[in-house]
């Protein structure tokens, strides 16, 4: 009974996860956070490739590493990447701004697999949007993958981290994690921006100005986001606590009841 | 509660909007990509150019995102089975928990 119930469940969230992407994708145009085509100068959409390279390098190789000494890691993998895939392509329109945005899914893919492999999922998330889905651009990839999947990925993993040592509950480091995950993204994103196309301008204000203007609808959204991360979370410790154990988001002795 | 609520859902996004939106039409629903990026891009001389696949061409967008949607979708609910499946089987095993960490 129990085994059906589980299963059950299970079918649930699979039809809800495909008929909620098919529904909300289809709703509004595809527009969102990404930074379009050509809209870096060429020496700065160069430089956030550079600052990208090396991390994507090392999500691979710890990919490699972890997928080696653990089959049951890719699973975990698969899911997180479908995740980020639909997460970060998902315009979710939001009434309080009367505007379209999205989730990233980085901060809690950062947590599950750890910053690096995260920074990977997103690299590739990013580089079918931009091929397929006309959502982001080629030669903006790297400012991309920079402010939704480094910083987005280190944000909500080092937040998780140091909410959880200072024994903060689990839902409530999630829900933090995920939030400050995605603002940190759009702060990025606001930087990356400001200072490609400033021109003569000062940085500093057209930063804030950016920012301000992507506060309306990225202040919910994040919100949004945070309650995302924390039932992805609480979802696998009542399903796979020992995998949260493997994964280090957790402690051997959490789990023990 | 109400308050905090009020001003991150209401106040303080209606405050930013119409600090962001004086003298720029505003079309409901845009994406931020137009109202912000793109925006704000235009102001300082830099337009986005043509995708290299532009799939952004009538209802052809909506197809390729419904097609993303569902293959995410079915990739993300496969390994979201393989992944409760898994806790099944070691349970039958009765093989437990963890054996040691992945990192």
């Amino acid at each position: 009974m129990k085994v059906l119930h589980s299963k059950s469940a299970v079918q649930g969230l699979y039809l809800l996860v495909v008929t909620t992407s098919c529904i909300v994708l289809t709703v509004c145009e595809a527009h969102a956070m990404h930074i379009s085509e050509g809209i870096l100068p060429l020496n700065w959409a160069a430089l956030w490739f550079v600052v990208a390279a090396p991390f994507v390098a090392a999500g691979l190789q710890r990919l490699k590493k972890l997928s080696a000494i653990d089959l049951s890691f890719k699973p975990l993998v698969g899911l997180m990447a479908a995740v980020v895939f639909i997460i970060s392509c998902m315009p979710i329109p939001v009434p309080s701004a009367g505007t379209c945005s999205h989730p990233c899914g980085t901060g809690m893919s950062g947590i599950l697999l750890g910053p690096t492999i995260s920074v990977l999922i997103a690299a590739v998330a990013l580089l079918i949007q931009a091929l397929f889905l006309a959502h982001g651009g080629l030669s903006t990839m790297g400012a991309d993958i920079v402010s939704m999947g480094v910083m987005g990925s280190f944000a909500g993993y080092l937040t998780f981290k140091a909410l959880r040592f200072m024994k903060v509950n689990l839902s409530i480091a999630g829900f933090m994690a995920g939030l400050l995950a995605d603002w940190a993204t759009y702060i990025t994103t606001s930087a990356e921006l400001a200072s490609g196309i400033r021109g003569d301008s000062a940085f500093v204000p057209l930063f804030w100005k950016i920012l301000i203007a992507f506060i309306p609808t990225q202040l919910p959204l994040g919100i949004l986001e945070g309650a995302m991360t924390a039932g992805m979370v609480v979802l696998l410790y009542k399903k796979r606590p020992d995998l949260l154990v493997k994964m280090r988001v957790l402690k051997p002795e959490e789990i023990a009841i | 509660m109400f308050l905090l609520i009020y001003t991150v859902f209401f106040l303080f996004p209606a405050f930013s909007l119409q600090q962001h939106s004086c003298g720029a039409e505003s079309e409901k629903w845009q994406g931020i990509d137009e109202s912000v990026v793109k925006k704000f891009a235009k102001e300082h001389g830099r337009e986005a150019k043509e995708p290299l696949i532009n799939t952004d061409q009538g209802d052809l967008l909506l197809f390729v995102f419904l097609l993303a949607g569902t293959i995410g979708g079915f990739v993300g609910g496969y390994y979201w089975r393989m992944l409760a499946e898994q806790k099944q089987d070691k349970s039958a095993d009765g093989t437990g928990n963890g054996h040691g960490n992945i990192h």
